[in-house]
């Protein structure tokens, strides 16, 4: 199962409708949608947190909360 | 404030420029409350929109959403949903960053649904071409059903429009909500909830049931049938999930008609600048320098105004003895007022400089940088990447620190934060380190540019952080609090500081400390003076005593006048109460003068200083012109006759400084973040222990 925890540095995934219900409401706000696009763009040591763009946000999340938001490695 | 004045609350999602725009429309008119009594919660500022119309402009916490994960959000929410004509906005003022126009709709969606008149102010437009940007400000106007205007708030342009906007939007009076939004979830379920109450919007009773918070007008009536909503939590939670892709969905559709990225114009100097400051190795790296810039400044810079500072005060004080008629009002001046804000004017450089970097690395956007990489290491403590920013403004002061806690959501990470905190080394112990640094360390350079008293200062700012890392994992192993740890943080684009911002932030922060601290180091000195001029019997007697004393020992007149004068502190009312506890610090290295010194500064650290030099003016000579270094430098240990704060002494002293919580202040914010007594009492005892048993070690192994 691919999630965004999943992605290597550069590397874009399309979030899962099935992610729908798992994601945080707070991260929903904050533009992490189902269907939306996310970017790795760096992560820190151990790869935790990793450091995304998704949907024109850039956001630092922790490793934990990455893993269960599945992805798919191309558009719906 | 009068009764016409529009009342106006600014919100907008955090690094949205939303404080330019309000130092704008506000200039210098703010008012922020930093210290106890004051309430912290809101800053306010007041604006001239016209001739004839002012306003009253709440700043908020940045937020994403009116949902709130942390304390910082819930006062947002708080704010919107109170129903108390007196406090509720006439106007709110969304501020959007141009670049991230969607997601900072989402939160206009939300306010604009609450049904108060609302105006847009899309901010950082002089962007847009670079960006490639470009929008159809009628159509989004008319879409939106608002006023909305475009603004760039550092360069101050559009300010005129958006006071303009918020004439016409109060005057019109006119809201509705943007997208109608929950009746498209479930019709039935919103239409039962609308039916509770005529006099709320559906939004906000949505609102009061999902996030449990009810204004104080609701009746019990109507509570218990909003109750009656929250039985089903798993439903609440999908319909809200569900409620933000809707938004979302409407928004994508507005900003289709309204709003073009050329994406190939998009140069992107964030992703060159973050793979340096977020790499695994030089990120670090980086980090580490600047804040070793930032001590060596602290101490290299602030140096120099300082020790100007000192010596003019010492000057006045001076004049004043020898201009003024004798008497008691002279030496209440001379001794304590002017001594007392002496020592308060001091902290003035080093307070600045503090702000000054701390502001810069905020504006910048580098701090969330930080945050990024010390997640990890601060979870290993119970902390969050958050607690960062906390433990590196408790180096300016604990107080606005601890406040900036509020951002951590989760209460065990943001309760050991607020606990651990006090250790960071505050600008208040600096003048006690300064001075005792410089008293006892020479001033020489190591490896030829190390300024040796700079890194003694460094040692204790580490031993600072690294008693709040190891006081951190002893919380996180020992506190039993079960709390989810969830943890988001934007990025936000790399900026040039703005002068303003920055200017204003460390003259409002400055400003709070000298007059929040300084009532409380002034009233202080002035207690402290007259009960150093003042004593029992005893001290009254004193002239005859020592002279009835000294008959045969064949001593001069000055010598006698300096026995009398010393003997006569001994026997003031302080006298008495540093030599009550002086066998408990004796240990220690201290006598009862320093004693003095560490009973005043409970209150708060930086009266050590100021004490000692009232102490020390008292018995002085009154032709001496000496600054308190000077004073302290030249005083002797009778048992020894050798200088009294030497190698031992010094480094027991700052070592009792650097762990003991000795600040009414912050004792009172930490109750107030808490909510208990519990919390600030474990601080002052746990912490007093802790600097007792480890100066005693440092005493007692270094002599």
């Amino acid at each position: 199962m691919n999630t965004i925890a999943s992605l290597n540095i550069g590397e874009i995934g399309y979030i899962s409708e099935e992610s729908l219900e798992i994601i945080p409401l707070k991260l929903l706000e904050m533009g992490c949608l189902p269907g939306a696009e996310v970017e790795l763009i760096q992560h820190a040591p151990l790869k935790d947190p990793i450091y995304i763009c998704v949907n024109g946000s850039h956001l630092a999340i922790r490793k934990e909360t990455a893993a269960i938001i599945q992805i798919l490695k191309s558009e719906i | 404030m009068s009764k016409n004045d529009i009342k106006i609350a600014l919100i907008g999602n955090p690094n949205t420029g939303k404080t330019s725009l309000f130092n704008q429309l506000t200039g210098l008119n703010q008012k922020v409350g930093n210290y106890p009594g004051v309430t912290v919660d809101k800053k306010l500022g007041k604006s001239k929109l016209s001739a004839t119309q002012n306003a009253i402009i709440t700043d908020l916490p940045g937020t994403y959403s009116i949902n709130p994960t942390s304390l910082d959000e819930s006062i947002v929410l708080k704010t919107l949903l109170k129903k108390d004509i007196a406090a509720s906005p006439d106007v709110i003022l969304v501020v959007a960053d141009v670049e991230n126009l969607k997601r900072n709709l989402l939160l206009f969606s939300q306010i604009k649904d609450l049904e108060i008149p609302t105006v847009l102010a899309i901010n950082m437009v002089d962007q847009m071409n670079r960006k490639g940007i470009s929008i159809d400000l009628s159509l989004l106007k008319k879409e939106l059903n608002t006023e909305v205007v475009l603004i760039s708030a550092r360069k101050n342009e559009g300010i005129q429009e958006v006071k303009e906007a918020i004439i016409r939007c109060h005057v019109a009076a006119k809201a509705s909500p943007l997208c109608g939004i929950n009746s498209k979830i479930d019709p039935d379920y919103f239409e039962n909830l609308k039916k509770i109450s005529p006099n709320y919007s559906l939004y906000e009773l949505w609102l009061m049931v999902t996030q449990n918070n009810y204004p104080d007008t609701i009746t019990k009536e109507e509570k218990e049938k909003l109750l009656s909503f929250k039985q089903d939590l798993p439903k609440l939670k999908k319909y809200q999930h569900k409620e933000t892709i809707y938004r979302y969905q409407e928004i994508n559709k507005i900003l289709k008609k309204t709003y073009i990225v050329d994406k190939s114009k998009a140069k992107d100097l964030r992703s060159k600048l973050d793979k340096i400051f977020t790499h695994k190795i030089f990120g670090y790296a980086i980090f580490f320098l600047i804040l070793l810039i930032i001590f060596q400044s602290i101490f290299d810079i602030a140096s120099v105004p300082m020790d100007f500072i000192d010596g003019v005060f010492a000057e006045l004080a001076n004049f004043t003895r020898n201009s003024l008629p004798e008497g008691v009002f002279t030496d209440l001046l001379s001794e304590g007022i002017i001594p007392g804000i002496g020592g308060v004017v001091i902290f003035i450089p080093q307070i600045a400089i503090l702000f000054l970097f701390i502001a810069i690395l905020e504006e910048t956007g580098y701090m969330s940088r930080v945050v990024f990489l010390m997640d990890k290491i601060m979870r290993r403590f119970g902390m969050n990447g958050k607690s960062v920013i906390p433990l590196i403004s408790g180096t300016a002061c604990a107080i606005p620190a601890i406040m900036a806690t509020r951002t951590i959501s989760s209460w065990k990470e943001r309760l050991i934060t607020i606990l651990v905190t006090p250790f960071t080394t505050c600008s208040a112990r600096l003048p006690v380190y300064a001075i005792l640094i410089a008293l006892i360390i020479p001033d020489t350079k190591i490896l030829g540019f190390l300024n040796l008293q700079g890194l003694v200062l460094l040692l204790l700012y580490a031993l600072g952080f690294a008693s709040a890392i190891l006081g951190a994992y002893i919380l996180n192993k020992t506190l039993k609090i079960k709390a989810r740890s969830f943890f988001v943080i934007e990025m936000p684009n790399y900026k040039l500081p703005s002068f303003k911002n920055v200017f204003y932030e460390v003259v409002e922060k400055t400003k709070a400390f000298v007059f929040g601290a300084g009532k409380i180091i002034l009233a202080l000195s002035v207690i402290l003076w007259f009960l150093a001029s003042n004593g029992g019997n005893e001290f009254n007697n004193v002239e005859q005593t020592v002279i009835a004393k000294v008959e045969n020992q064949n001593l001069n007149q000055e010598e006698i006048q300096q026995r009398i004068v010393s003997t006569k502190l001994e026997k003031s009312y302080i006298g008495m109460l540093g030599k009550s506890i002086e066998p408990a610090i004796k240990p220690l290295g201290y006598d009862w003068k320093i004693g003095i010194a560490l009973i005043a500064s409970f209150a708060a650290r930086e009266v050590f200083v100021g004490t000692l030099a009232t102490i020390y003016s008292v018995q002085a000579d009154d032709e001496d012109i000496t600054t308190i270094k000077q004073k302290m430098a030249s005083e002797i240990n009778p048992d020894t006759g050798k200088k009294r704060f030497n190698f031992p002494v010094g480094m027991s002293l700052m070592v009792f400084y650097a762990f003991a919580m000795q600040c009414m202040a912050t004792l009172a914010i930490v109750k107030r973040e808490t909510k208990t007594w519990k919390w600030p009492l474990i601080q002052l005892f746990g912490m007093a222990f802790l600097a007792y048993v480890s100066s005693l070690l440092t005493y007692q192994i270094l002599s």
